[in-house]
């Protein structure tokens, strides 16, 4: 990553993340189709609903024909976080008019927003339309273009789990992470890793009572208050950005 | 209402309510700005997230006990998370991982 904040960097920066959405994509397809939908009709969720992995979850219920309501309130909960992702990143397009914001927000996810984060890293914390707009556009299409090409070929792929495909976004994730861990001087690294250290038990021991809709969520909301805890009590104040 | 309809409609209602969680924060604040506190709580956000997302898939969850190892996952975490130090390049992450589950399963199988 530069400093750089244009369309051409932005392409590169995004670049390694097709990876990720090519394996997953290409993965929700296949079990889209396995499921008995159209190619269109994945096609169509994929492009309307866009939300990852929660897709698999909206697929799996429509299958066992859930009320409807139940459906949408748990696609909600798996992508509440959401709310969260919005919240902190939309302060740095405050200047940016209400159009671009509501497109930003539209086509934000786990990954752009990882990737934007990164970003502020190494432009002293600014961020701009043109960049993170051709992230989003291009995390999209490559979502699309993936599902499109698993609910295609889905018929000749008798057991995608085979292919490994389905870890694509949990190595996004790692790597994000790492990323994040590595380049991120706002927060001491003890103070990081404790966190991080913290979120695995919260999310272990939340498994035994949380139900698995919900746990992501809660295990966030958590875990970032008990970061500002351990941040007030054991590490030095320091000025907030932005 | 038709097996078909029944499919649209769910998938409306999910777009719906996905797309208000990710613009709704953005509205509100052209309007607001957030105080200090809740800033610093979302400083924290980014690698919480991440992590909470990574772990949740280390886990099979079994209500009332304790979850189990998912071992497939576990082990390919291990070289994924090796190819993130050493190469920091999210493709070579990602494509270290892909290859990890799939020798796993082989071995495992």
């Amino acid at each position: 990553m530069n400093h750089q904040l244009d369309q051409a960097t932005a392409f590169k920066e995004t670049l390694p993340t097709v990876f990720g959405y090519l394996g997953i994509g290409i993965a929700f397809g296949v079990v889209g189709r396995a499921s008995g939908f159209s190619p269109w009709l994945v096609l169509f969720m994929s492009l309307f609903i866009y939300a990852g992995s929660a897709q698999f979850i909206t697929v799996s219920l429509l299958v066992s024909h859930s009320p409807i309501i139940s459906i949408v309130l748990a696609t909600f909960l798996v992508n509440a976080r959401m709310i969260l992702l919005s919240l902190t990143i939309a302060p740095y397009f405050k200047k940016d008019s209400l159009l671009k914001n509501i497109f930003l927000g539209t086509l934000l996810t786990d990954e752009s927003f990882a990737l934007g984060m990164n970003k502020l890293n190494f432009t002293a914390g600014q961020l701009n339309f043109p960049w993170f707009n051709t992230v989003n556009l291009l995390a999209y299409a490559t979502w699309n273009l993936a599902t499109l090409i698993g609910a295609l070929i889905g018929n000749y792929i008798t057991d995608p789990q085979r292919l490994g495909l389905d870890f694509a976004i949990i190595a996004m994730f790692i790597g994000l992470l790492y990323l994040q861990i590595s380049a991120d001087r706002s927060l001491p690294l003890l103070l990081q890793l404790t966190v991080i250290g913290l979120t695995l038990a919260l999310v272990y021991l939340g498994m035994i009572f949380i139900p698995s809709n919900l746990l992501i969520i809660v295990a966030t909301i958590v875990g970032c208050g008990l970061g500002v805890l351990l941040k007030h009590h054991f590490f030095p104040p320091k000025v907030v950005s932005p | 209402m038709s097996s078909f309809e029944y499919t649209l409609v769910t998938i409306i209602g999910c777009g719906l309510i996905t797309w208000l969680s990710r613009v709704l924060p953005f509205i509100l604040l052209k309007k607001f700005t957030l105080s200090d506190r809740v800033l610093e709580f979302l400083s924290f956000v980014p690698i919480v997230i991440m992590s909470a997302l990574w772990f949740s898939n280390l886990f099979t969850q079994d209500l009332g006990h304790l979850p189990r190892l998912n071992l497939e996952n576990f082990l390919a975490s291990v070289p994924t998370l090796i190819s993130a130090i050493i190469s920091k390049n999210l493709l070579v992450i990602v494509a270290v991982g892909i290859v990890s589950l799939a020798v796993i399963r082989v071995i495992l199988a």
